[in-house]
């Protein structure tokens, strides 16, 4: 998942101090932080556990669920860690924070939590063998047997009115972003380790303010990596993850600047998870409605066009107000979409101030 | 015509510029002492909001090991796993350069708002305080924090005696990685597992805010009563000045009328004349009112600091709403002093003599009806003291009673004076008598500030001294023991039992269980039998056997909060718990608590609670060897901070507070009287012209200047003495009102009232002695006044 650099460093940074960077921390990663680069394969499942090395860290699934009578619903469910140090110490000095973000969406109503913690005691944290990504009582724990970790997971998260508990069962591979993980994120070079699994199957049980609701459905995971902030002219972004009513799978992003034409990028995924990158420029996307959503002007429905696969599609939100009202706040929500191509997928909107 | 008209009314001040200094001094004291004690008030007010604030993760409730030792942080982390939002806090003490101050480590990112825990998403650079150790503290203890602990910024939100830190920052000072408790965030998600299935935590009730608010409201009513009744007695000096200088420029307003100048034109004139006198002396007033507060806060922040533990920094801020109120308040003086004066100009026939009728005897029929309203003003303040159900009614009662006494007193000196004179043995006692009364009218605006200025003293007098009284009383009836010791655990409390045992006259546990009376929170005290109680517990209501009852369990004793909210009296029946009932034996005073009490016999509460810890016990000992047993608990025992407490020690803290308190009063109390006696002095010298032509016939009777003198000094203090003694009942109904009405409607509790004669005594002194100094200078005068003066009274025949 692609520009959540920004929302991470949510953490520590408000929106305007963005263009001084944080800490001494310019474009560039210093400090002593480890910076991605191009041409390191993945370790798996090694990779699914923690880079403390990173200065920032994502486990980040969204999903697209259906009740029995066919009403839509989204959930979202993220961990960000983000190291205050290169070094990681012990205790209470671990040096490492973590920010847990949970969203549920109906057509209605949106509901968000946020969670923050401390690693080093068994708060928050990711562990490996067995896996689990946890923060208080929000849980991504591995159900897998003798497979990858991440093939089959518990998802568990609450909050305010709402509650989900879902079961997530990978029939795909793990997806490297990029340039086999490799993803760029603008045009000075700025990049992060990226790789997803978007071919989760869902069933579970959302609960609501209304009674439980048996979903299933499709869900979307996201793992991404790197020290690097964006540049320093880039204002926001909008996230794109689509389902094709064929297999086919589809990540796309802007990152909206100030200073010159946004940069783009998307991933075009085959039903078998054969994965073709695209750089900056292939994918268009144009908005086409706007919407007043806490008391600022979002962009809630889109063109969005990739002439070398021929999509050409228009996105509307089930919940046009999916807005997060979290510590750093942003849109991130459910669509549907239709045009050359019909699906479901998840949008994400940060920067509209 | 405009110009020459204001220069004709200006002309006047010019010749008297001691009347236009009276004027100015009368409003600008008159405002100052109002807003002296305004700025005070609201000051220490946001003293306690920063300190309900800064009080901070002590409002919280908090989870601790039943023994004392910090929570493993491991059971901390089950809890969060469990869903539970406590968050961790490793603390301490740390030494400082004078002193020592508590440092709290918290955790910003799950501290519940309360804890003041820095924003992470603040502009300022959160990192400092996540893992550079940045200390925040409050601008009154960041002085006496040594560099070496660490950088620090100021917060006023931080109580003063604290240090908030990031809890890395304080694991490592301590070398400490299990937080000392957690804080459990006032809400809780919904169906949570209950917390003994996840660890075997105790859990704290967090301190109340209101508490602290509800005690200082106390003192603060008083002082806004008195800076109300320092306001009235400078509204009289400030009517007494405008008059006057209204009534002798009556010559000037006749000829300007006559001249052509429209009455309006005049009206406006003397409006605006009269709205820049105002604002100078609004202007010198808030300089003085600033100088005032500025001067007595510290003592209120002392006074509020040790009685309550309430923090008020002690420094003043200036701030414009409050100097804009007291400008209003000057300008509103003003105006209530000279419309009745505008009044008077307005309906000034032209062709009416000119003389002025200043300071004339008034009318019988004049006196009679101030007399008649003197009076129904007084009824009114007895009904609503006897029908009045609210705070207001209260004050309303107080300001029916002070008018009214201040407009009765005229018709009472007049009364007083004629059945004096009737007992003139001699000519010239009849006539120093009949003289006397015929000056009552020209003083009796300064008399009445004064009759005020007394009053005031004497029942804001009174009421502190009731206060201080009963409260030290109380204090000494409950810390009869001569040492309080807590322990960390009941192992350690077994062992110091044990160590006092054989050291000591006898050992008084102190435990108390939580429980609803009503529906309401409650505690229960167990108390074994001992004369510590039974000569020293301060009973405001008990039945014969009361101490009996107790000893043997038949009897529960309750406060007087209980009493007067539930309505209970001895013989009625108090259900202490579902299925525990007893009949309240008697009713004890317990002040500063909001919460209902009850004591039972320790055997009772035991068989009902045997896994209560008892960590606290009273100790008496000879009070000599209290501190040397003090010491030697210190040594042997790890007790916590406030682990051993001399009872003699919080006794001398107590009066030191009270001490503070009586500055604060004691000044107060000297401003009004001098303000009165300022008002004396500015009617005895404008009198003291006007007289002239009621004093030379008796000088060219053969009476010397110097006698003269004396008997214009003996009048003063004949109006004065009366004045005081009338003043003392005012002053006692005064405190009455203020104990008995307005203290039970504002906190639920009645104060006994304590008599003071001395003090009535030594203020009779102050008034004579203030009146002596504000006659000294007319009477020097007249004793100079050449005689040729006295002579032409008789050639200006008027």
């Amino acid at each position: 998942m692609s520009a959540k650099w920004l929302l991470c460093l949510a953490l520590l940074i408000t929106p305007p101090a963005f263009g001084q960077g944080f800490a001494g921390l310019g474009t560039e990663a210093d400090d002593g932080f480890a910076v991605p680069e191009k041409g390191v394969p993945f370790d798996f499942p090694a990779d699914h556990g923690p880079h403390p090395a990173y200065r920032i860290e994502w486990w980040y699934v969204t999903a697209n669920l259906q009740d029995a009578a066919g009403n839509d619903y989204g959930i979202q469910w993220t961990l960000f860690r983000s190291a205050l140090k290169p070094e990681a110490g012990r205790g209470w000095s671990a040096n490492q924070l973590w920010m847990g973000h949970a969203g549920l969406t109906t057509a209605e109503t949106h509901y968000h939590a946020e969670r923050l913690g401390r690693g080093g005691f068994g708060q928050a944290g990711v562990t490996l063998d067995p896996f689990e990504a946890f923060i208080d009582d929000w849980s991504m724990r591995s159900l897998a047997v003798d497979a990858d970790p991440l093939s089959a997971v518990q998802l568990t998260a609450k909050g305010e009115g709402f509650s989900y508990d879902l079961a997530l069962t990978a029939d795909g591979p793990l997806v490297p972003q990029g340039i086999e993980g490799y993803s760029v994120k603008s045009p000075l070079g700025q990049a992060s380790y990226y790789y997803s699994q978007p071919f989760y199957q869902v069933a579970g049980t959302l609960r609501l303010p209304e009674g439980d609701v048996e979903v299933t459905g499709q869900a979307w995971l996201d793992r991404e990596w790197s020290s690097q902030p964006l540049s320093e002219d880039q204002t926001g972004w909008d996230w794109f993850s689509l389902h094709f009513e064929d297999g086919s799978k589809m990540m796309g992003f802007a990152l909206r600047s100030d200073a010159s034409a946004e940069f783009t990028s998307a991933t075009w995924i085959e039903p078998d998870g054969a994965a073709t990158p695209y750089t900056d420029g292939a994918l268009r996307v144009t908005p086409l409605e706007w919407a007043e959503v806490e008391g600022r002007q979002v962009p809630v429905e889109w063109r969005i066009e990739l002439p070398v696969r021929g999509i050409d599609i228009q996105t509307t939100p089930l919940n046009p107000q999916s807005w997060m009202g979290t510590s750093f706040p942003y849109w991130e929500g459910p669509i549907s979409f239709s045009g050359s191509h019909t699906g479901r997928g998840y949008l994400e909107m940060t920067g509209y101030e | 015509m405009y110009r020459s008209a204001l220069s004709a009314l200006l002309a006047h001040w010019m010749r008297h510029k001691l009347q236009l200094f009276s004027l100015i001094v009368g409003l600008a004291l008159a405002t100052a002492l109002w807003s002296g004690v305004q700025a005070i008030n609201s000051e220490a007010r946001d003293s306690y909001d920063r300190a309900a604030s800064a009080l901070g993760q002590d409002q919280l409730e908090r989870l601790v090991m039943a023994d004392g030792s910090p929570v493993p942080v491991s059971v901390y982390a089950e809890l969060r796993r469990a869903g539970w939002r406590v968050s961790p806090v490793i603390e301490g003490s740390v030494d400082l350069a004078e002193g020592s101050a508590r440092l709290v480590g918290i955790d910003p990112l799950t501290a519940p708002p309360q804890a003041n825990a820095p924003a992470l998403t603040d502009e300022d650079d959160p990192t400092r305080f996540l893992i550079e150790g940045l200390l925040i503290a409050s601008p009154e203890l960041a002085p006496r924090i040594p560099a070496e602990l660490g950088a620090i910024e100021t917060s006023s939100s931080i109580a003063v005696d604290t240090i908030l830190t990031d809890i890395s920052t304080a694991a490592e000072r301590f070398g400490q990685t299990n937080p000392s408790y957690l804080l459990v965030a006032a809400t809780q998600p919904a169906d949570l597992p209950p917390l003994s299935e996840v660890a075997s935590l105790q859990r704290v009730a967090g301190e109340n805010p209101s508490d602290i608010a509800r005690l200082t409201d106390s003192f603060h009513l008083n002082l806004t009563a008195f800076g109300l009744l320092s306001f009235a007695v400078g509204l009289f000096i400030v009517h007494a000045a405008i008059g006057l200088a209204f009534e002798q420029r009556r010559a000037t307003f006749r000829t300007l009328r006559a001249l052509g100048v429209p009455l309006r034109s005049l009206i406006t004139l003397l409006a605006v004349e009269l709205a820049t006198f105002a604002i100078i002396a609004g202007l010198i007033g808030i300089a003085l009112g600033y100088a005032i507060a500025a001067a007595l806060l510290p003592n209120v922040a002392g006074t509020l600091r040790g009685l309550y533990g309430a923090d008020v920094t002690g420094q003043l801020n200036f701030d414009a709403l409050w100097a804009a109120a007291a400008l209003g308040i000057s300008l509103a003086g003003a105006a209530i002093a000279g419309a009745q004066a505008l009044s008077r100009v307005a309906r000034l026939p032209i062709l009416a003599p000119a003389q002025p009728r200043a300071w004339a005897r008034a009318s019988a029929k004049a006196l009679r009806r101030q007399s008649a309203a003197a009076a129904g003003l007084l009824a009114l303040s007895v009904a609503l003291a006897i029908f009045g159900s609210s705070l207001l009614a209260g004050f309303a009662c107080l300001a029916c009673l002070l008018v009214g006494a201040a407009l009765a007193l005229p018709g009472l000196l007049t009364w007083a004076l004629d059945q004096a004179a009737r007992f003139g043995q001699t000519a010239l006692g009849e006539w120093l008598f009949a003289d006397t009364r015929q000056q009552v009218p020209g003083l009796s605006l300064a008399l009445m500030a004064l009759l005020l200025a007394l009053a005031a003293n004497i029942g804001v007098g009174t009421m502190v001294g009731s206060f201080r009284g009963t409260f030290t009383g109380w204090l000494d009836q409950r810390l009869a023991a001569e040492l309080y010791v807590s322990a960390r655990s009941e192992a350690q409390a077994e062992d110091v039992r044990a160590f006092l045992e054989p050291r000591s006259d006898a050992l008084l546990p102190i435990w108390s269980v939580e429980t609803r009376i009503s529906g309401l929170p409650a505690e229960v005290f167990g108390i074994v039998d001992h004369e510590t109680y039974r000569n020293h517990w301060p009973l405001l209501d008990a039945e014969a056997n009361v101490w009996d009852r107790i000893a043997d369990g038949s009897g529960a004793l309750i406060n007087e909060q209980l009493a007067r909210r539930d309505d209970l009296s001895p013989g009625d029946v108090v259900e202490l718990e579902p299925s525990w009932t007893l009949p309240v034996v008697g009713i004890y005073s317990d002040y500063g608590n909001p919460s209902g009490q009850a004591i039972v016999a320790d055997a009772s509460l035991e068989a009902r609670h045997p896994d209560i810890p008892k960590l606290r016990l009273a100790v008496r000992v000879d009070p000599e060897d209290a501190p040397a047993l003090a010491e030697a608990l210190r040594a042997r025992f790890d007790l916590p901070g406030q682990g051993v407490i001399n009872q003699d020690e919080i006794k001398q803290f107590s009066m030191n507070m009270f001490e503070q308190t009586f500055r604060v009063t004691g000044a107060l109390n000297v401003l009004t009287l001098g303000v009165a006696a300022f008002a004396m002095l500015a009617s005895l010298l404008t009198l003291a012209s006007m007289r002239l032509p009621q004093l030379a016939p008796v000088w060219a009777l053969g009476l010397t200047r110097a006698k003269l003198a004396r008997f214009e000094l003996a009048r003063t203090l004949i109006l004065a003495l009366l004045t005081w003694v009338i003043s003392i009942p005012v002053g006692l109904l005064l405190a009455w009102v203020l104990l008995s009405v307005v203290n039970v409607e504002a906190f639920g509790w009645k104060l006994p009232m304590e008599i003071f004669p001395s003090d009535w005594f030594r203020l009779g002194g102050l008034a004579l002695l203030a009146a002596c100094l504000a006659t000294l200078w007319p009477i020097r005068s007249l004793a100079r006044t050449p005689p040729s003066a006295l002579l032409k009274v008789f050639a200006h025949e008027r």
